[in-house]
């Protein structure tokens, strides 16, 4: 590479960082006003999570006393790091992931436990029992989720790979061939339950009701988050908005990639702008329906029933999306549709 | 998890300040992974010395007091000590405010039920339930306002009799808001009891067994849940429950079969809420006219409780079960002695067996499923040299004969 490819590519992922990050505050305030009003509240403004943002990074960062110092300092930078990186692998609207060539699907996963792996590890540098009992939930919670997680990745790279495109598991090639184009019927089934799945997920992933176990205000008063304040917390909170958007581009990426763009002609620079925004209202929509109305619809679980619902239902079902996907591959051919 | 492999119970503190408590109280829980072993808890972090406060007014000044004792039962405390000083002082209620006591106290009820029911609902993660039932219970409050001018500490009962009678205007607005719980009741009875997570969070969470809710003397929608037939409303009518039709609302008359579990105070707490509007119709409808105080003259009515010997016990069934106030006058213009004994104070006990083996993710819903009130129970703390301590069983039998030695000279 030369400097100057070096440099574009350095400033490409500035402004996705920003745009992570900016974009991640706005989708979280976005969740809150939707929630309020279907809990018949005003709800704060939209732009309330930036509010709390600039006031936190003005407040003072606390440590306790039986804390670990450079343990419970650096987890919220992992996990915003982490958080934001992952942005990197994915295509954001019209735009292909920056840094695809280095990574694929398989990577966005591992990246995605780092930020829970930083909350594990700020929780148990703590020394609060209620942020230890967090932690350990936290852990669970992902172990649990994990199964299902490779289970939704795998079976669309697997259905890509039947289907002949190089480089199943490449966010370029799954965003460039939407899944739902190169199945029949049966598959058709078989990926909007994977889709099911993977939005059944999301919840756990961005610990929102009703699997926010590990930071349960109730209960835990906050757990994991419970000795954070000032800004490692604002760290947190950035993390988490940045880790609302990766979650909602990954599901947009695998299920939902077409761009307005590849329909209407239109200047490059208009482009790039229109397919930010329709990429945006996907977003929103995703997240409404995979986050918002489920959080506004249920009581949190306990812990057991959270992990039994992700091993054993989530996984069942997963299990039969997949099924379907290889039933479809072997009516494809017969039935002369598919590949 | 953790389970049984992992030796040490870990200890975790819960309160006095925590989000699951509304009021302070001291928990300390021994845990073993996410199951809790063992719990202790530390009441007398709200005390207020109201008790003193009481012993140096008169007791028309008291009821206003007693108003105070509580911000959810008003017309409870201040119902529960004027019944004591009447039963002294032997002052006949008229028939028209015993009936206006009664409906303001069911008012007070379904507030409290609502209350409770929306703080359920947040314990369990469910806000959306919390902000619907606080907006329903809404209703309640401005009905409430209407009839005695406050939305809380409302300043109603007197010594007597009531302060303000309901007129006839009135009655379209109480039966508006009765129309309006009746018809939301079903409505809200699916929200609680058909929701999955609520079905699955709730069901056989916190079960008090009907031998413990005996033993533990625990009373209200409390001990109704474990299938205990308690209601003074209908054991020991008081103010106009004697002519109206009173029964104990059980569990099992609803659902066929009595668990004690944290469900089952749902079902007996939002049927009640259906109960106080048919108690409050029938009021209404059988409220016969008449004075509304014994005694207009306030100056007269102090004579009479100057003049007073003796003691009287007020019981009241309030939202959390039987209230208790004890009086005893010695013809002086305060009270020789005043004892309160709020319904939360025979419940708090019950916790005890509630916990054990719960989740910890069940303790806030355990915890709220009493309805404890801590500033209505806190009424000692003891402080010496500015540290606190804890009398033991045999401490305070030691004190009690040392008492009745000095009382007997």
């Amino acid at each position: 590479m030369t400097p100057a490819e070096i440099a574009l590519l350095a400033a490409w992922c500035a402004a996705l960082s920003l745009f992570a990050l900016a974009g991640g505050l706005l989708l979280s305030g976005i969740d809150r006003k939707l929630a309020a009003h279907m809990q018949a509240r005003i709800g704060p403004p939209i732009r309330q999570p930036f509010i709390d943002t600039v006031k936190l990074l003005q407040k003072d960062t606390v440590v306790p006393a039986n804390a670990i110092p450079w343990l419970f300092n650096a987890a919220p930078v992992v996990a915003l790091v982490s958080s934001v990186l992952v942005l990197f692998y994915i295509p954001v609207g019209s735009t292909m992931p920056v840094l695809g060539a280095y990574g694929d699907l398989v990577l966005v996963m591992y990246l995605l436990t780092v930020p829970a792996l930083a909350l594990v590890a700020g929780g148990f540098a703590s020394g609060s029992p209620y942020a230890t009992v967090g932690a350990q939930r936290e852990m669970v919670t992902m172990i649990a989720y994990e199964f299902p997680l490779a289970i939704v990745v795998i079976g669309v790279a697997w259905r890509l790979g039947a289907a002949g495109i190089s480089h199943p598991f490449a966010l370029q090639s799954i965003a460039a061939n939407p899944v739902w184009s190169v199945t029949g019927p049966l598959g058709l089934a078989g990926v909007f339950i994977l889709l099911v799945v993977l939005a059944a997920i999301t919840p756990a992933e961005l610990s929102r009701i009703p699997f926010d176990t590990q930071e349960a205000e109730t209960e835990l008063a906050g757990g994991l988050l419970v000795e954070y304040s000032g800004r490692n917390l604002a760290m947190f909170s950035l993390a988490q908005a940045a880790k609302t958007l990766v979650l909602a581009a990954i599901i947009v990426a695998v299920f939902f990639p077409w761009t307005l763009s590849s329909f209407l002609a239109m200047p490059p620079v208009v482009a790039l702008a229109a397919d930010l925004l329709f990429f945006l209202l996907k977003a929103v929509l995703v997240l409404f329906f995979a986050v918002t109305l489920v959080r506004v619809a249920m009581a949190r679980f306990r812990i057991n029933e959270l992990v039994s619902f992700y091993w054993v239902y989530l996984s069942v079902i997963g299990l039969a999306g997949l099924l379907l996907l290889m039933a479809d591959v072997i009516a494809g051919p017969l039935a002369g549709v598919g590949i | 998890m953790s389970g049984e492999s992992k030796k040490a119970p870990y200890r975790v503190p819960i309160g006095p300040n925590h989000p699951a408590l509304k009021e302070p109280v001291m928990f300390t829980f021994e845990l073993e992974g996410e199951v809790v072993r063992d719990v202790d808890f530390a009441p007398g972090q709200a005390h207020r010395g109201i008790e003193w406060m009481g012993m140096r007014r008169n007791p028309v000044q008291i009821v206003h007091l007693t108003d105070r004792i509580c911000g959810i039962c008003g017309v409870v405390h201040s119902l529960s000590f004027s019944l004591a000083v009447e039963q002294i002082a032997g002052i006949e209620v008229p028939e028209r405010a015993d009936y206006i006591r009664t409906i303001v106290h069911e008012f007070e009820r379904i507030q409290s039920h609502l209350l409770w029911a929306g703080v359920a609902a947040h314990e369990l993660g469910f806000d959306s339930l919390l902000h619907l039932t606080w907006r329903v219970r809404e209703e309640a409050m401005d009905v409430i306002e209407n009839l005695t001018g406050n939305r809380v500490n409302y300043g109603i009962v007197q010594v007597g009799g009531v302060r303000r009678d309901i007129v006839p205007e009135q009655h379209a607005i109480i039966e508006k808001c009765l129309a309006t719980y009746e018809g939301l009741l079903d409505t809200l009875l699916s929200f609680f009891l058909d929701d999955r997570t609520i079905r699955m969070r709730c069901r056989d969470v916190g079960v008090l067994s009907r031998k413990d809710a005996l033993e533990l003397c625990t009373v209200g929608p409390t001990a109704r849940a474990s299938g205990v037939n308690v209601d003074l409303r209908q054991d020991y009518p008081y103010a106009a429950y004697g002519d109206l039709d009173v029964k104990a609302v059980l569990p099992d008359r609803y659902l066929g079969e009595t668990h004690g579990d944290v469900y089952d105070r749902i079902v007996v707490r939002l049927l009640e809420v259906g109960q106080s509007c048919q108690i409050i119709r029938q009021c209404l409808s059988e409220m016969p006219a008449g004075p509304i105080t014994a005694e207009e003259k306030l100056v007269k009515l102090l004579a009479t409780c100057k003049k007073a010997t003796g003691e009287g016990i007020g019981r009241v069934e309030a939202p959390r079960g039987e209230c208790l106030h004890y009086v005893r006058m010695e013809g002086k213009d305060s009270p020789a002695s005043w004892k309160v004994k709020a319904s939360s104070y025979s419940n708090l006990m019950s916790w005890i067996p509630m916990l054990r083996g719960s989740q910890i993710a069940d303790i806030p819903i355990i915890v709220a499923s009493i309805d404890p009130c801590l500033s209505c129970t806190d009424r000692v703390a003891i402080v010496r040299d500015s540290r606190r301590s804890i009398l033991s069983k045999d401490d305070l039998h030691r004190l009690s004969v040392e008492k009745t030695r000095r009382l007997q000279g």
